[in-house]
């Protein structure tokens, strides 16, 4: 699925440069389940963000579903954040002034999706949260539990193969976190390929393979 | 829907900076009202002037007697060119591009008498084709001086609108019988009333016309005063001229060139003048108004400016979910086109009614009738649209394409 190669990415100008990340070697399969852990400020947020395509390794090479993605222009990467990736945040990163509805749609407008069949997918994706009652809400008018519902629902909008979090339950009660997991582990089994950051216990006990990152090098590539 | 969806942004947005934008819009209506108000009002200057224009006479040239100012063919030049009745005839077979033609002469201070009341007026000679080269309409159930008059020398008269109301008063004067000068007349007709602002001798309105042979055998004129024709086509006023200029000078021997020999006030090309001077008129007042709109036009940018910044976060959330480039710069284009179009189409509506309510009013006076006619014309409404577009596109695409440029990362960061 993806492959690191030597990935470095370095942060500042002069003298004051900083390596978040230091010569990263991994691989991560198809559908696989990682749990991606370490102490904050090791890196992990940087590689998340450099797999996700919204960042660019400062050296290194990074191959998505073995293509080089330096090789990718804007439109490009913008249509693999759009179709194969989907993201899900700590602090959710909803639009505060759609409907759970219109935020779930959102991406399906960007790929260009006809009217009809975005609403019924839309729709279908909720149910499938279990947020079908919460379509009209706006972001303030839901709890934490179902905002990331909400954001959940939206990366799979396009029904992506990769699926990144970082830190999904960071900002949730116990029970919420664990109804975030168990619709995890159900993607999981559908087939997509899950890469998780996260401090939570219960999800690094589930995952398949956990990442540990210290000071910006794998420490332990649970492979 | 995804219009739906620019709509939806647009209308979060003017909640969220509910001031700003209100003073942006007002802005643009302040200067989209400036600027169709003043090109309708110069608009309506425009047409009212040329309708004033037309009171003289429309496409038609007047021919007064001239003097030489070249040597021709051993005669010296300041010789006096005066013209009679004859070379109304010749030009007639002669010049096959003239339509209608007529001879005038005319008379200061005739003693005008109808019951008790006696006024000094003006009295002109002329022949029937002088009604529509010169404007002199007659009233419903009344007439101009016809070729039975002409042929017969009879003593009819028409009579100008204000003279008419001077002599008569608000009684009937067709059919009654005028004094001239003792010379007992039968009123024929009278003139509609008209807008002139281009006149020679006086108002149209203020003369009293009967036929011209009866106004020679009274006063004894041997020449013209003036000749008064208008060609077929008035595309071909020049030539018609040329040919005039031709005919005359073999008759009496000038050279055709010499343009002093014969007088010819040409109104074809007094209008074309004008219209030149109103087209610099009205450019002049554009760039006023096109100038005010720019200064809304920066209001609209700094908008953009402000809300792009603000909305960075919003925008690093949709490339993550995979905006592309264009999708944030149609958003940010968009909406400074809406802000753009609302303040305008604000403007113009309001315009309209500024217009609208100058129609209505009843005004009244010689100011008036030129000033107060503004024409909300349909170049003035594409100009405008026009204007607004570039305005509103120029605004938007600078912070739209600085948006667009932001780095995913940091756009998701920025708090």
């Amino acid at each position: 699925m993806i492959k690191m190669d030597k990935v470095k990415k370095t942060y500042g100008t002069g003298s004051v440069q900083v390596d978040a990340l230091k010569n990263i070697d991994l691989e991560i399969k198809e559908n696989e389940f990682v749990g991606l852990i370490g102490p904050s400020g090791s890196g992990k947020s940087t590689l998340m963000n450099i797999m996700g395509c919204l960042d660019v390794p400062s050296s290194g090479e990074y191959f998505f579903e073995s293509e080089r993605v330096a090789t990718f222009n804007h439109n490009k990467l913008a249509e693999i954040r759009n179709k194969k990736i989907g993201f899900v945040f700590q602090n959710f990163n909803l639009l505060p002034y759609a409907s759970a509805f219109e935020n779930v749609e959102i991406p399906m407008i960007f790929m260009g999706m006809k009217a009809r069949a975005r609403k019924a997918r839309t729709m279908e994706l909720l149910e499938r949260v279990g947020l079908k009652g919460r379509a009209s809400h706006k972001p303030s008018e839901l709890s934490g539990g179902e905002m990331q519902r909400v954001a959940i629902a939206r990366s799979l909008a396009n029904n992506p193969r990769l699926i990144l979090a970082d830190e999904p339950t960071g900002n949730l009660d116990t029970q919420s976190g664990d109804e975030i997991l168990a619709i995890f582990q159900d993607l999981w089994k559908q087939g997509h390929t899950l890469v998780v950051i996260t401090h939570n216990p219960n999800i690094s006990a589930r995952a398949q393979r956990v990442i540990r990152l210290i000071d910006g090098k794998v420490e332990n590539n649970g492979a | 829907m995804k219009i739906m969806y620019l709509f939806r942004l647009f209308y979060r947005e003017l909640k969220s900076q509910k001031k700003r934008i209100t003073l942006t819009i007002l802005a643009l209506a302040w200067g989209t009202f400036s600027i169709v108000v003043l090109l309708a009002f110069g608009e309506g200057l425009k047409r009212q002037m040329i309708k004033a224009m037309h009171g003289l006479g429309d496409g038609i040239c007047i021919v007064y007697s001239g003097q030489t100012s070249k040597p021709y063919r051993g005669l010296g030049k300041g010789r006096i060119i005066t013209l009679n009745l004859e070379d109304v005839k010749l030009l007639e077979s002669r010049v096959s591009g003239i339509e209608l033609i007529s001879p005038e002469n005319d008379r200061y201070r005739n003693n005008m008498t109808y019951g008790r009341k006696s006024l000094s007026e003006r009295v002109i000679g002329i022949y029937p084709d002088f009604e529509d080269l010169r404007g002199y309409h007659p009233e419903r159930n009344s007439r101009f001086i016809n070729d039975l008059d002409v042929k017969n020398k009879k003593r009819v008269v028409f009579l100008g609108t204000e003279l008419k109301k001077r002599l008569f008063g608000d009684e009937e004067a067709v059919g009654k019988t005028v004094l001239i000068n003792s010379v007992p007349f039968l009123v024929v007709g009278v003139m509609v009333e008209k807008m002139q602002n281009s006149m020679y001798n006086g108002p149209d309105v203020d003369k009293a016309a009967i036929p011209y042979p009866t106004f020679q055998a009274i006063y004894g004129d041997k020449y013209l005063h003036r000749l008064i024709y208008r060609p077929e086509e008035i595309s071909q006023s020049e030539t018609v001229k040329d040919e005039v200029y031709k005919v005359l000078s073999q008759k009496y021997k000038f050279d055709p060139t010499d343009k002093q020999a014969l007088n010819i006030w040409d109104m074809v090309e007094e209008e074309k003048l004008m219209k030149n001077i109103f087209l610099g008129l009205e450019i002049f007042m554009g760039v006023i108004g096109g100038l005010t709109l720019i200064v809304a036009g920066v209001g609209v940018a700094n908008i953009m400016y402000v809300s792009a910044k603000k909305r960075t976060k919003e925008i690093g959330i949709k490339m993550a979910i995979g905006a592309k480039k264009r999708h944030v710069l149609l958003q940010f284009i968009s909406e400074a086109l809406m802000i753009s179009f609302i303040g305008g189409g604000a403007g113009v509506l309001f315009s309209f009614l500024i217009v609208e309510v100058f129609r209505v009013l009843p005004l009244e006076g010689e100011v008036a009738d030129i000033l107060a006619h503004p024409v909300i014309s349909f170049q003035i409404m594409i100009l405008t649209a026009v204007i607004l577009s570039i305005i509103g596109f120029l605004a938007g695409i600078f912070p739209a394409r600085k948006a667009a440029s932001a780095k995913p990362v940091e756009a998701l960061r920025y708090e």
